[in-house]
Protein backbone atom coordinates (compact mmCIF):
# COMPACT_ATOMS: atom_id res chain seq x y z
CA UNK A 1 0.00 0.00 0.00
CA UNK A 2 1.53 3.15 -0.77
CA UNK A 3 -1.53 5.61 0.11
CA UNK A 4 -0.42 7.45 3.38
CA UNK A 5 -3.78 8.23 4.14
CA UNK A 6 -4.47 8.78 8.01
CA UNK A 7 -5.08 5.78 10.11
CA UNK A 8 -8.86 4.63 10.33
CA UNK A 9 -8.58 5.62 13.97
CA UNK A 10 -7.70 9.37 13.56
CA UNK A 11 -10.10 10.02 10.66
CA UNK A 12 -12.81 9.16 12.06
CA UNK A 13 -14.69 11.76 14.43
CA UNK A 14 -17.82 9.99 15.23
CA UNK A 15 -20.19 7.34 13.54
CA UNK A 16 -22.27 9.85 12.05
CA UNK A 17 -19.57 11.71 9.93
CA UNK A 18 -18.14 9.45 7.80
CA UNK A 19 -15.19 10.49 6.16
CA UNK A 20 -14.65 9.32 2.17
CA UNK A 21 -11.50 7.28 1.12
CA UNK A 22 -8.75 9.57 0.43
CA UNK A 23 -7.08 9.51 -2.81
CA UNK A 24 -3.64 9.75 -3.43
CA UNK A 25 -3.52 12.92 -5.60
CA UNK A 26 0.37 13.26 -6.09
CA UNK A 27 1.09 11.31 -9.22
CA UNK A 28 -2.07 14.02 -10.72
CA UNK A 29 -0.07 17.11 -9.88
CA UNK A 30 2.40 15.62 -12.18
CA UNK A 31 0.68 16.81 -15.10
CA UNK A 32 0.46 20.66 -14.39
CA UNK A 33 3.64 20.09 -13.06
CA UNK A 34 5.03 19.24 -16.45
CA UNK A 35 2.92 21.30 -18.43
CA UNK A 36 3.85 24.76 -16.55
CA UNK A 37 7.53 23.16 -16.58
CA UNK A 38 7.63 23.18 -19.97
CA UNK A 39 5.95 26.68 -20.40
CA UNK A 40 9.23 28.55 -19.55
CA UNK A 41 11.39 26.04 -22.00
CA UNK A 42 8.83 26.58 -25.37
CA UNK A 43 8.91 30.31 -24.43
CA UNK A 44 5.41 31.37 -27.07
CA UNK A 45 2.22 30.64 -25.15
CA UNK A 46 0.58 29.84 -28.24
CA UNK A 47 2.81 27.65 -29.20
CA UNK A 48 2.73 25.93 -25.80
CA UNK A 49 -1.23 25.83 -26.23
CA UNK A 50 -0.84 23.66 -29.17
CA UNK A 51 1.70 21.39 -27.83
CA UNK A 52 0.00 20.75 -24.46
CA UNK A 53 -3.57 20.48 -26.74
CA UNK A 54 -1.28 17.75 -28.99
CA UNK A 55 0.43 16.20 -26.22
CA UNK A 56 -2.97 15.34 -24.27
CA UNK A 57 -4.61 13.70 -27.40
CA UNK A 58 -1.74 11.85 -27.93
CA UNK A 59 -2.36 10.50 -24.44
CA UNK A 60 -5.72 9.94 -24.68
CA UNK A 61 -5.20 7.75 -27.76
CA UNK A 62 -2.43 6.01 -25.85
CA UNK A 63 -4.80 5.48 -23.08
CA UNK A 64 -7.66 4.05 -24.87
CA UNK A 65 -4.85 1.37 -26.28
CA UNK A 66 -3.28 1.06 -23.36
CA UNK A 67 -6.20 0.68 -20.59
CA UNK A 68 -7.18 -2.92 -22.05
CA UNK A 69 -3.95 -4.18 -21.64
CA UNK A 70 -3.31 -2.94 -17.88
CA UNK A 71 -7.03 -4.78 -16.89
CA UNK A 72 -5.64 -7.70 -18.78
CA UNK A 73 -2.25 -7.46 -16.76
CA UNK A 74 -4.12 -6.62 -13.26
CA UNK A 75 -6.52 -8.81 -13.46
CA UNK A 76 -5.45 -11.62 -15.54
CA UNK A 77 -1.80 -11.86 -14.59
CA UNK A 78 -1.19 -12.44 -18.53
CA UNK A 79 1.78 -10.49 -20.43
CA UNK A 80 -0.20 -10.30 -23.68
CA UNK A 81 2.45 -9.24 -26.23
CA UNK A 82 -0.39 -9.79 -28.80
CA UNK A 83 -2.26 -6.67 -27.76
CA UNK A 84 -0.60 -4.27 -30.42
CA UNK A 85 -2.26 -7.56 -33.39
CA UNK A 86 -5.34 -5.96 -31.48
CA UNK A 87 -4.37 -2.28 -32.53
CA UNK A 88 -3.15 -3.48 -35.77
CA UNK A 89 -6.43 -4.98 -36.47
CA UNK A 90 -8.62 -1.95 -35.57
CA UNK A 91 -6.61 0.25 -37.66
CA UNK A 92 -6.87 -1.66 -40.51
CA UNK A 93 -10.72 -2.53 -40.23
CA UNK A 94 -11.09 1.14 -40.27
CA UNK A 95 -9.44 1.84 -43.34
CA UNK A 96 -11.92 -0.81 -45.00
CA UNK A 97 -15.02 0.54 -43.46
CA UNK A 98 -14.12 4.05 -44.02
CA UNK A 99 -13.20 3.05 -47.57
CA UNK A 100 -16.43 1.71 -48.27
CA UNK A 101 -17.65 5.51 -47.09
CA UNK A 102 -15.70 7.31 -49.06
CA UNK A 103 -18.80 10.00 -50.12
CA UNK A 104 -19.05 10.56 -46.00
CA UNK A 105 -15.59 10.55 -45.29
CA UNK A 106 -14.74 13.45 -48.02
CA UNK A 107 -17.95 15.09 -46.86
CA UNK A 108 -16.88 18.44 -44.85
CA UNK A 109 -20.15 17.96 -43.04
CA UNK A 110 -18.49 17.04 -39.07
CA UNK A 111 -21.43 14.78 -38.58
CA UNK A 112 -21.47 12.95 -41.86
CA UNK A 113 -17.75 12.13 -41.01
CA UNK A 114 -18.95 10.85 -37.60
CA UNK A 115 -21.53 9.15 -38.93
CA UNK A 116 -18.87 6.99 -41.46
CA UNK A 117 -16.18 7.00 -38.17
CA UNK A 118 -18.29 5.28 -35.76
CA UNK A 119 -19.36 2.76 -37.44
CA UNK A 120 -15.98 1.94 -38.45
CA UNK A 121 -15.22 2.41 -34.66
CA UNK A 122 -17.72 -0.46 -33.52
CA UNK A 123 -16.93 -2.57 -36.32
CA UNK A 124 -13.14 -2.39 -35.19
CA UNK A 125 -14.52 -3.28 -31.80
CA UNK A 126 -16.74 -5.90 -32.71
CA UNK A 127 -14.25 -7.45 -34.60
CA UNK A 128 -11.24 -7.28 -31.95
CA UNK A 129 -13.63 -8.47 -29.64
CA UNK A 130 -14.53 -11.34 -31.40
CA UNK A 131 -10.96 -12.36 -32.46
CA UNK A 132 -9.87 -11.60 -28.71
CA UNK A 133 -12.09 -14.48 -27.44
CA UNK A 134 -10.50 -16.49 -29.87
CA UNK A 135 -6.92 -15.70 -28.89
CA UNK A 136 -7.93 -15.93 -25.09
CA UNK A 137 -9.15 -19.70 -26.04
CA UNK A 138 -6.63 -20.92 -27.86
CA UNK A 139 -3.67 -19.13 -27.32
CA UNK A 140 -3.71 -18.12 -23.57
CA UNK A 141 -5.74 -20.16 -21.52
CA UNK A 142 -3.14 -23.34 -21.73
CA UNK A 143 -0.50 -20.74 -20.57
CA UNK A 144 -2.26 -19.49 -17.29
CA UNK A 145 0.53 -18.47 -14.57
CA UNK A 146 3.46 -19.14 -16.69
CA UNK A 147 4.63 -16.18 -17.53
CA UNK A 148 7.63 -16.42 -19.23
CA UNK A 149 5.60 -19.10 -22.08
CA UNK A 150 3.07 -16.06 -21.96
CA UNK A 151 5.30 -14.06 -23.10
CA UNK A 152 6.45 -16.51 -26.01
CA UNK A 153 3.26 -17.72 -27.33
CA UNK A 154 1.40 -14.07 -26.92
CA UNK A 155 4.94 -12.70 -29.29
CA UNK A 156 4.46 -15.62 -31.54
CA UNK A 157 0.66 -14.79 -31.62
CA UNK A 158 1.15 -11.28 -32.97
CA UNK A 159 3.53 -12.39 -35.37
CA UNK A 160 0.76 -14.98 -36.71
CA UNK A 161 -1.76 -11.73 -36.37
CA UNK A 162 0.66 -9.37 -38.43
CA UNK A 163 1.07 -12.43 -40.91
CA UNK A 164 -2.91 -12.40 -41.36
CA UNK A 165 -3.19 -9.48 -41.90
CA UNK A 166 -0.50 -9.18 -44.66
CA UNK A 167 -2.56 -11.86 -46.39
CA UNK A 168 -5.45 -9.73 -46.09
CA UNK A 169 -4.67 -6.44 -46.96
CA UNK A 170 -1.39 -6.63 -48.31
CA UNK A 171 2.21 -6.17 -46.59
CA UNK A 172 2.34 -2.45 -47.71
CA UNK A 173 1.05 0.95 -46.11
CA UNK A 174 -2.19 1.44 -46.97
CA UNK A 175 -3.13 5.72 -46.19
CA UNK A 176 -5.72 6.60 -43.94
CA UNK A 177 -6.83 10.06 -44.60
CA UNK A 178 -8.83 12.10 -41.85
CA UNK A 179 -12.63 12.37 -42.77
CA UNK A 180 -12.66 16.13 -44.28
CA UNK A 181 -14.32 18.07 -41.30
CA UNK A 182 -12.16 16.28 -39.25
CA UNK A 183 -9.21 18.34 -40.72
CA UNK A 184 -7.96 21.61 -39.91
CA UNK A 185 -7.24 23.66 -36.80
CA UNK A 186 -9.35 25.96 -35.48
CA UNK A 187 -7.63 29.04 -34.22
CA UNK A 188 -8.08 29.93 -29.89
CA UNK A 189 -6.41 33.22 -29.54
CA UNK A 190 -3.23 32.43 -31.58
CA UNK A 191 -3.00 28.89 -30.71
CA UNK A 192 -3.65 26.78 -33.40
CA UNK A 193 -5.29 23.63 -32.35
CA UNK A 194 -6.00 20.38 -34.39
CA UNK A 195 -9.64 19.63 -34.81
CA UNK A 196 -8.92 15.72 -34.93
CA UNK A 197 -7.00 16.28 -31.20
CA UNK A 198 -9.90 17.65 -29.76
CA UNK A 199 -12.01 14.78 -30.97
CA UNK A 200 -9.11 12.72 -29.48
CA UNK A 201 -9.33 14.21 -26.29
CA UNK A 202 -13.14 13.66 -25.65
CA UNK A 203 -13.37 10.24 -26.88
CA UNK A 204 -10.23 9.45 -24.41
CA UNK A 205 -11.99 10.97 -21.63
CA UNK A 206 -15.28 9.04 -22.56
CA UNK A 207 -13.71 6.07 -22.40
CA UNK A 208 -11.70 6.48 -19.26
CA UNK A 209 -14.90 7.85 -17.83
CA UNK A 210 -16.92 4.54 -18.91
CA UNK A 211 -13.74 2.70 -17.35
CA UNK A 212 -14.10 4.63 -13.86
CA UNK A 213 -18.00 4.47 -13.77
CA UNK A 214 -17.61 0.68 -14.59
CA UNK A 215 -14.69 0.21 -11.98
CA UNK A 216 -15.84 1.71 -9.37
CA UNK A 217 -19.66 2.03 -9.43
CA UNK A 218 -20.87 -1.12 -10.78
CA UNK A 219 -20.62 -4.40 -9.14
CA UNK A 220 -18.78 -6.02 -12.33
CA UNK A 221 -15.95 -3.41 -11.49
CA UNK A 222 -15.72 -4.38 -8.34
CA UNK A 223 -15.37 -7.91 -9.11
CA UNK A 224 -12.54 -7.10 -11.37
CA UNK A 225 -10.78 -4.93 -8.97
CA UNK A 226 -11.58 -7.64 -6.23
CA UNK A 227 -10.03 -10.08 -8.85
CA UNK A 228 -6.85 -8.03 -9.70
CA UNK A 229 -6.21 -8.75 -5.67
CA UNK A 230 -7.32 -12.14 -4.56
CA UNK A 231 -8.91 -14.52 -7.19
CA UNK A 232 -9.08 -17.60 -4.24
CA UNK A 233 -11.19 -15.38 -2.54
CA UNK A 234 -13.36 -14.06 -5.42
CA UNK A 235 -13.83 -17.86 -6.35
CA UNK A 236 -14.56 -19.07 -3.10
CA UNK A 237 -17.43 -15.82 -2.41
CA UNK A 238 -19.46 -18.21 -5.70
CA UNK A 239 -18.21 -15.77 -8.69
CA UNK A 240 -16.97 -17.91 -12.09
CA UNK A 241 -13.55 -16.09 -12.16
CA UNK A 242 -12.63 -17.29 -15.33
CA UNK A 243 -15.97 -15.87 -16.94
CA UNK A 244 -14.90 -13.04 -15.74
CA UNK A 245 -11.53 -13.29 -17.26
CA UNK A 246 -12.83 -13.85 -20.66
CA UNK A 247 -15.03 -10.71 -20.30
CA UNK A 248 -12.30 -9.01 -19.70
CA UNK A 249 -9.85 -9.91 -22.32
CA UNK A 250 -12.56 -9.44 -24.92
CA UNK A 251 -13.63 -5.36 -23.38
CA UNK A 252 -9.43 -5.44 -23.58
CA UNK A 253 -9.37 -6.44 -27.14
CA UNK A 254 -12.41 -3.92 -28.39
CA UNK A 255 -10.36 -1.26 -26.82
CA UNK A 256 -7.26 -1.79 -28.60
CA UNK A 257 -9.58 -1.85 -31.74
CA UNK A 258 -11.06 1.36 -30.71
CA UNK A 259 -7.31 2.86 -30.25
CA UNK A 260 -6.20 1.28 -33.44
CA UNK A 261 -8.65 3.14 -35.29
CA UNK A 262 -7.72 6.60 -33.30
CA UNK A 263 -4.14 5.70 -33.67
CA UNK A 264 -4.70 5.29 -37.43
CA UNK A 265 -6.65 8.25 -38.12
CA UNK A 266 -3.75 10.25 -35.82
CA UNK A 267 -0.91 8.70 -38.02
CA UNK A 268 -2.85 9.11 -40.98
CA UNK A 269 -1.42 5.82 -42.39
CA UNK A 270 -1.15 2.41 -41.49
CA UNK A 271 1.83 -0.88 -41.74
CA UNK A 272 0.92 -4.49 -40.55
CA UNK A 273 3.94 -3.54 -38.44
CA UNK A 274 2.19 -0.87 -36.39
CA UNK A 275 1.19 -3.67 -33.41
CA UNK A 276 4.72 -3.98 -32.63
CA UNK A 277 5.47 -0.80 -32.65
CA UNK A 278 2.62 0.70 -30.31
CA UNK A 279 3.20 -2.69 -28.14
CA UNK A 280 6.64 -1.08 -26.49
CA UNK A 281 5.14 2.28 -25.93
CA UNK A 282 2.22 0.47 -24.30
CA UNK A 283 4.08 -1.61 -21.89
CA UNK A 284 5.75 1.74 -20.85
CA UNK A 285 2.68 3.38 -20.61
CA UNK A 286 1.19 0.66 -18.36
CA UNK A 287 4.36 0.23 -16.10
CA UNK A 288 4.37 3.94 -15.18
CA UNK A 289 1.00 3.91 -14.30
CA UNK A 290 1.24 0.56 -12.06
CA UNK A 291 0.28 -2.70 -13.70
CA UNK A 292 -3.07 -3.32 -13.14
CA UNK A 293 -4.03 0.43 -11.98
CA UNK A 294 -6.51 2.21 -14.76
CA UNK A 295 -5.79 5.70 -13.13
CA UNK A 296 -2.67 5.01 -13.11
CA UNK A 297 -2.75 4.07 -16.79
CA UNK A 298 -4.74 6.99 -17.32
CA UNK A 299 -1.83 9.84 -16.28
CA UNK A 300 0.70 7.62 -17.63
CA UNK A 301 -0.20 7.93 -21.18
CA UNK A 302 -1.12 11.83 -20.92
CA UNK A 303 2.68 12.01 -19.04
CA UNK A 304 4.16 10.00 -22.06
CA UNK A 305 2.18 12.06 -24.92
CA UNK A 306 2.74 15.12 -23.31
CA UNK A 307 6.90 14.74 -23.01
CA UNK A 308 6.79 13.27 -26.38
CA UNK A 309 5.19 16.50 -27.83
CA UNK A 310 7.18 19.09 -25.49
CA UNK A 311 10.33 17.02 -26.12
CA UNK A 312 10.07 16.56 -29.95
CA UNK A 313 9.37 20.79 -30.05
CA UNK A 314 12.42 21.43 -28.00
CA UNK A 315 14.90 19.02 -28.76
CA UNK A 316 13.90 16.24 -31.05
CA UNK A 317 16.50 13.66 -30.62
CA UNK A 318 15.87 14.02 -27.08
CA UNK A 319 12.35 12.94 -27.83
CA UNK A 320 13.03 9.36 -28.63
CA UNK A 321 14.19 8.43 -25.20
CA UNK A 322 11.46 10.48 -23.68
CA UNK A 323 9.72 7.69 -22.94
CA UNK A 324 12.06 5.49 -21.30
CA UNK A 325 13.74 8.63 -19.80
CA UNK A 326 10.04 9.03 -18.22
CA UNK A 327 9.54 5.79 -16.70
CA UNK A 328 13.12 5.29 -15.28
CA UNK A 329 12.59 8.47 -13.23
CA UNK A 330 9.20 7.06 -12.01
CA UNK A 331 10.50 4.21 -11.07
CA UNK A 332 12.94 5.66 -9.16
CA UNK A 333 10.36 7.72 -7.46
CA UNK A 334 7.76 4.87 -7.04
CA UNK A 335 9.23 1.49 -8.11
CA UNK A 336 5.77 0.48 -8.17
CA UNK A 337 4.24 2.56 -10.48
CA UNK A 338 2.56 5.72 -9.63
CA UNK A 339 -0.60 3.73 -8.64
CA UNK A 340 0.75 0.36 -7.55
CA UNK A 341 -1.82 -2.33 -7.19
CA UNK A 342 -2.21 -4.08 -3.76
CA UNK A 343 -1.29 -8.20 -4.65
CA UNK A 344 -2.17 -10.68 -2.78
CA UNK B 1 -34.61 -34.37 1.80
CA UNK B 2 -33.58 -34.91 4.99
CA UNK B 3 -36.55 -34.05 6.48
CA UNK B 4 -38.48 -37.35 6.06
CA UNK B 5 -36.20 -39.34 8.06
CA UNK B 6 -37.43 -40.78 11.38
CA UNK B 7 -36.41 -38.94 14.21
CA UNK B 8 -32.80 -40.13 15.28
CA UNK B 9 -29.96 -38.38 14.70
CA UNK B 10 -30.63 -35.86 11.53
CA UNK B 11 -27.70 -36.79 9.37
CA UNK B 12 -24.56 -34.29 9.06
CA UNK B 13 -24.26 -31.61 6.97
CA UNK B 14 -21.05 -32.48 5.75
CA UNK B 15 -19.35 -35.81 5.42
CA UNK B 16 -15.84 -36.31 4.25
CA UNK B 17 -14.86 -40.21 3.60
CA UNK B 18 -11.55 -41.28 2.93
CA UNK B 19 -10.54 -37.79 1.54
CA UNK B 20 -6.57 -37.48 0.01
CA UNK B 21 -5.38 -34.51 -1.02
CA UNK B 22 -1.56 -33.81 -2.83
CA UNK B 23 -0.10 -30.17 -3.43
CA UNK B 24 2.25 -31.20 -5.91
CA UNK B 25 4.54 -33.56 -4.84
CA UNK B 26 3.39 -33.60 -1.09
CA UNK B 27 0.95 -36.15 0.05
CA UNK B 28 -0.83 -34.12 2.39
CA UNK B 29 -4.05 -35.91 3.31
CA UNK B 30 -3.99 -39.20 4.35
CA UNK B 31 -7.72 -40.16 4.21
CA UNK B 32 -9.78 -37.88 6.42
CA UNK B 33 -12.80 -38.78 7.55
CA UNK B 34 -15.15 -36.03 9.13
CA UNK B 35 -18.39 -35.39 9.67
CA UNK B 36 -19.83 -32.19 10.67
CA UNK B 37 -23.52 -32.48 12.32
CA UNK B 38 -26.01 -30.12 11.37
CA UNK B 39 -26.73 -26.68 13.37
CA UNK B 40 -23.88 -27.51 15.53
CA UNK B 41 -20.32 -25.76 15.70
CA UNK B 42 -17.46 -28.19 14.76
CA UNK B 43 -14.04 -27.85 16.05
CA UNK B 44 -11.14 -29.03 13.94
CA UNK B 45 -8.02 -28.76 16.07
CA UNK B 46 -4.61 -30.55 15.72
CA UNK B 47 -0.56 -29.14 15.56
CA UNK B 48 0.55 -26.85 12.71
CA UNK B 49 1.07 -28.85 9.85
CA UNK B 50 -1.50 -31.51 10.77
CA UNK B 51 -3.97 -30.32 7.73
CA UNK B 52 -6.68 -28.49 9.27
CA UNK B 53 -6.23 -25.82 6.24
CA UNK B 54 -5.99 -28.00 3.23
CA UNK B 55 -8.78 -29.89 4.73
CA UNK B 56 -10.97 -26.42 4.49
CA UNK B 57 -9.21 -26.06 1.11
CA UNK B 58 -10.23 -29.11 -0.02
CA UNK B 59 -14.10 -28.81 1.06
CA UNK B 60 -14.40 -25.67 -0.58
CA UNK B 61 -13.02 -27.41 -4.09
CA UNK B 62 -9.48 -24.71 -4.08
CA UNK B 63 -7.51 -28.09 -3.89
CA UNK B 64 -8.55 -30.91 -5.48
CA UNK B 65 -9.07 -34.28 -3.68
CA UNK B 66 -7.69 -37.19 -5.24
CA UNK B 67 -9.30 -39.71 -3.63
CA UNK B 68 -12.14 -40.50 -1.92
CA UNK B 69 -15.58 -38.10 -1.31
CA UNK B 70 -16.70 -35.06 -0.10
CA UNK B 71 -20.94 -34.75 0.19
CA UNK B 72 -22.37 -31.30 1.39
CA UNK B 73 -26.37 -31.67 2.05
CA UNK B 74 -26.59 -35.20 0.24
CA UNK B 75 -25.09 -33.80 -2.73
CA UNK B 76 -21.36 -34.75 -3.71
CA UNK B 77 -19.33 -31.73 -4.27
CA UNK B 78 -15.99 -33.59 -4.69
CA UNK B 79 -15.28 -32.56 -8.09
CA UNK B 80 -17.55 -29.10 -8.05
CA UNK B 81 -15.37 -25.89 -9.07
CA UNK B 82 -14.99 -23.31 -6.10
CA UNK B 83 -17.78 -21.05 -7.01
CA UNK B 84 -20.52 -23.56 -7.30
CA UNK B 85 -19.61 -24.91 -3.98
CA UNK B 86 -19.97 -21.71 -2.47
CA UNK B 87 -23.65 -21.37 -4.43
CA UNK B 88 -24.69 -24.82 -2.80
CA UNK B 89 -24.45 -22.78 0.60
CA UNK B 90 -21.15 -22.80 2.00
CA UNK B 91 -18.79 -19.18 3.00
CA UNK B 92 -15.40 -19.89 3.68
CA UNK B 93 -13.28 -17.32 5.78
CA UNK B 94 -9.19 -18.21 4.88
CA UNK B 95 -6.99 -18.23 6.72
CA UNK B 96 -5.14 -14.44 5.60
CA UNK B 97 -8.68 -13.20 5.79
CA UNK B 98 -9.36 -12.20 1.86
CA UNK B 99 -9.77 -8.80 2.24
CA UNK B 100 -10.11 -6.74 -0.30
CA UNK B 101 -7.95 -4.24 0.68
CA UNK B 102 -8.15 -1.87 -2.20
CA UNK B 103 -12.05 -2.06 -2.29
CA UNK B 104 -14.14 -0.27 1.15
CA UNK B 105 -15.75 -2.28 4.05
CA UNK B 106 -18.91 -1.36 1.69
CA UNK B 107 -17.84 -2.62 -0.96
CA UNK B 108 -16.34 -6.22 0.40
CA UNK B 109 -19.90 -6.79 1.90
CA UNK B 110 -21.75 -5.96 -1.50
CA UNK B 111 -19.48 -8.45 -3.23
CA UNK B 112 -20.05 -11.14 -0.32
CA UNK B 113 -23.33 -10.77 -0.63
CA UNK B 114 -24.19 -12.49 -4.40
CA UNK B 115 -28.03 -11.72 -4.29
CA UNK B 116 -27.17 -8.14 -4.45
CA UNK B 117 -26.73 -5.73 -6.92
CA UNK B 118 -26.25 -2.51 -4.99
CA UNK B 119 -25.99 -2.06 -0.96
CA UNK B 120 -29.38 -1.25 -0.76
CA UNK B 121 -30.67 -4.81 -1.85
CA UNK B 122 -29.07 -6.54 0.77
CA UNK B 123 -31.31 -6.91 4.13
CA UNK B 124 -31.37 -4.00 6.29
CA UNK B 125 -32.19 -5.90 9.71
CA UNK B 126 -29.50 -8.63 8.56
CA UNK B 127 -26.78 -5.91 7.94
CA UNK B 128 -28.36 -3.86 11.41
CA UNK B 129 -27.51 -7.29 13.56
CA UNK B 130 -23.95 -7.88 11.88
CA UNK B 131 -23.30 -4.40 12.79
CA UNK B 132 -24.28 -5.15 16.33
CA UNK B 133 -21.75 -7.58 16.73
CA UNK B 134 -18.99 -5.75 15.11
CA UNK B 135 -19.49 -2.07 15.12
CA UNK B 136 -16.05 -1.71 13.77
CA UNK B 137 -17.81 -1.84 10.67
CA UNK B 138 -20.24 0.43 10.51
CA UNK B 139 -17.74 2.99 12.24
CA UNK B 140 -15.22 2.36 9.00
CA UNK B 141 -17.74 1.85 6.67
CA UNK B 142 -16.65 4.04 3.86
CA UNK B 143 -12.75 3.34 4.58
CA UNK B 144 -10.86 1.08 2.63
CA UNK B 145 -10.59 -2.44 4.44
CA UNK B 146 -7.00 -2.51 4.02
CA UNK B 147 -6.63 0.04 6.44
CA UNK B 148 -8.34 -2.16 8.99
CA UNK B 149 -6.19 -3.56 12.36
CA UNK B 150 -5.87 -7.13 11.83
CA UNK B 151 -8.75 -7.83 14.65
CA UNK B 152 -11.08 -5.54 12.33
CA UNK B 153 -10.44 -7.30 9.04
CA UNK B 154 -10.83 -10.96 10.54
CA UNK B 155 -14.50 -9.27 11.91
CA UNK B 156 -15.13 -8.02 8.52
CA UNK B 157 -13.94 -11.41 6.89
CA UNK B 158 -16.51 -13.09 9.30
CA UNK B 159 -19.00 -10.46 8.71
CA UNK B 160 -18.49 -10.94 4.51
CA UNK B 161 -19.63 -14.56 4.86
CA UNK B 162 -22.90 -14.23 7.15
CA UNK B 163 -24.02 -10.83 5.11
CA UNK B 164 -26.28 -13.96 3.52
CA UNK B 165 -27.47 -16.58 5.42
CA UNK B 166 -25.56 -19.42 4.67
CA UNK B 167 -25.94 -22.85 5.73
CA UNK B 168 -22.17 -23.77 6.26
CA UNK B 169 -19.65 -21.73 7.72
CA UNK B 170 -15.73 -22.69 7.15
CA UNK B 171 -13.42 -20.66 9.22
CA UNK B 172 -9.87 -20.70 9.28
CA UNK B 173 -8.48 -19.74 12.41
CA UNK B 174 -10.36 -16.48 13.71
CA UNK B 175 -8.24 -16.23 16.60
CA UNK B 176 -4.86 -15.59 14.86
CA UNK B 177 -2.86 -12.55 15.86
CA UNK B 178 -5.72 -11.09 17.40
CA UNK B 179 -4.79 -9.74 21.00
CA UNK B 180 -6.75 -11.56 23.94
CA UNK B 181 -9.97 -8.90 24.12
CA UNK B 182 -10.60 -9.11 20.29
CA UNK B 183 -10.60 -12.73 20.42
CA UNK B 184 -13.02 -12.91 23.53
CA UNK B 185 -14.97 -10.22 21.31
CA UNK B 186 -15.01 -12.62 18.11
CA UNK B 187 -15.93 -15.81 20.95
CA UNK B 188 -19.25 -13.41 21.30
CA UNK B 189 -19.84 -12.84 18.04
CA UNK B 190 -19.49 -16.85 17.22
CA UNK B 191 -21.74 -17.65 20.29
CA UNK B 192 -24.69 -15.74 18.49
CA UNK B 193 -24.17 -16.82 15.37
CA UNK B 194 -24.42 -20.81 16.90
CA UNK B 195 -28.09 -19.50 17.85
CA UNK B 196 -28.99 -18.48 13.91
CA UNK B 197 -28.99 -22.10 12.66
CA UNK B 198 -25.89 -22.29 10.98
CA UNK B 199 -23.55 -24.85 11.15
CA UNK B 200 -19.98 -23.82 11.60
CA UNK B 201 -16.60 -26.06 11.23
CA UNK B 202 -13.91 -23.48 12.98
CA UNK B 203 -10.01 -24.28 12.95
CA UNK B 204 -8.69 -23.24 15.95
CA UNK B 205 -5.13 -23.79 17.59
CA UNK B 206 -6.43 -22.02 20.66
CA UNK B 207 -7.67 -24.67 23.08
CA UNK B 208 -9.47 -21.62 25.56
CA UNK B 209 -11.62 -20.61 22.47
CA UNK B 210 -12.25 -23.99 21.12
CA UNK B 211 -13.41 -24.69 24.54
CA UNK B 212 -15.98 -21.75 24.96
CA UNK B 213 -17.17 -22.51 21.37
CA UNK B 214 -17.09 -26.01 20.19
CA UNK B 215 -20.06 -28.42 20.12
CA UNK B 216 -18.19 -31.08 18.71
CA UNK B 217 -14.49 -31.44 18.26
CA UNK B 218 -12.26 -33.55 15.76
CA UNK B 219 -8.62 -33.75 16.11
CA UNK B 220 -6.41 -34.03 13.37
CA UNK B 221 -2.68 -35.21 13.16
CA UNK B 222 -0.43 -36.28 10.03
CA UNK B 223 -3.29 -35.92 7.40
CA UNK B 224 -5.83 -37.95 9.21
CA UNK B 225 -8.45 -37.30 11.89
CA UNK B 226 -7.06 -38.66 14.82
CA UNK B 227 -9.77 -38.55 17.50
CA UNK B 228 -13.48 -37.11 17.36
CA UNK B 229 -15.93 -36.46 19.80
CA UNK B 230 -17.96 -34.07 22.14
CA UNK B 231 -16.05 -31.04 22.78
CA UNK B 232 -16.62 -31.04 26.46
CA UNK B 233 -15.33 -34.74 26.89
CA UNK B 234 -12.03 -32.88 25.39
CA UNK B 235 -12.34 -30.38 27.35
CA UNK B 236 -12.80 -32.12 30.70
CA UNK B 237 -10.32 -34.83 29.92
CA UNK B 238 -6.70 -33.57 30.14
CA UNK B 239 -4.63 -36.89 29.50
CA UNK B 240 -6.77 -36.64 26.46
CA UNK B 241 -5.86 -33.34 25.62
CA UNK B 242 -2.46 -34.08 26.71
CA UNK B 243 -1.94 -36.74 24.07
CA UNK B 244 -4.03 -35.08 21.16
CA UNK B 245 -2.72 -31.96 21.62
CA UNK B 246 0.07 -31.08 24.19
CA UNK B 247 2.42 -33.70 23.11
CA UNK B 248 1.98 -34.67 18.62
CA UNK B 249 4.45 -37.75 19.28
CA UNK B 250 1.70 -39.34 21.11
CA UNK B 251 -0.83 -39.81 18.67
CA UNK B 252 1.91 -41.77 16.56
CA UNK B 253 2.53 -44.03 19.21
Amino acid sequence: MSTTAATPASAVSADDSLPKTRIDKLPLLLLPALALLALPLVGSFPTWVTLTVAGLAMGMIIFIIASGLTLIFGLMDILNFGHGVFIALGAFLATAVLGTMADWTASENLLINLLAVLPAMLVAMGVAGAVGYAFERLIIRPVYGQHLKQILITMGGMIVGEELIKVIWGPGQIPLPLPGGFRGAILIGEAAVEKYRLIAVVTGLTVFAAMFWVLARTKLGLLIRAGVQDREMVESLGYRIERLFVGVFVAGSALAGLGGVMWGLYQQNVVPQMGAQVNVLIFIVIIIGGLGSTGGCFIGALLVGLLANYTGFLAPKVALFSNIGLMVLILLWRPQGLYPVAKR
Amino acid sequence: MSAQLPAQSPPPLLTLEGVHTHIGAYHILHGVDLLVPRGELTMLLGRNGAGKTTTLRTIMGLWQASQGRIAFDGQDITKRPTPQIAHAGIAYVPENMGIFSDLTVRENMLLAARAARHIEDIDTKRLDWIFGLFPALKKFWLHPAGLLSGGQKQMLAVARAIVEPRALLLVDEPSKGLAPSIIQNMISAFKELKGTNTTILLVEQNFNFARQLGDSVAVMDDGRIVHSGAMAELAENEDLQQKLLGLSLAAHQ
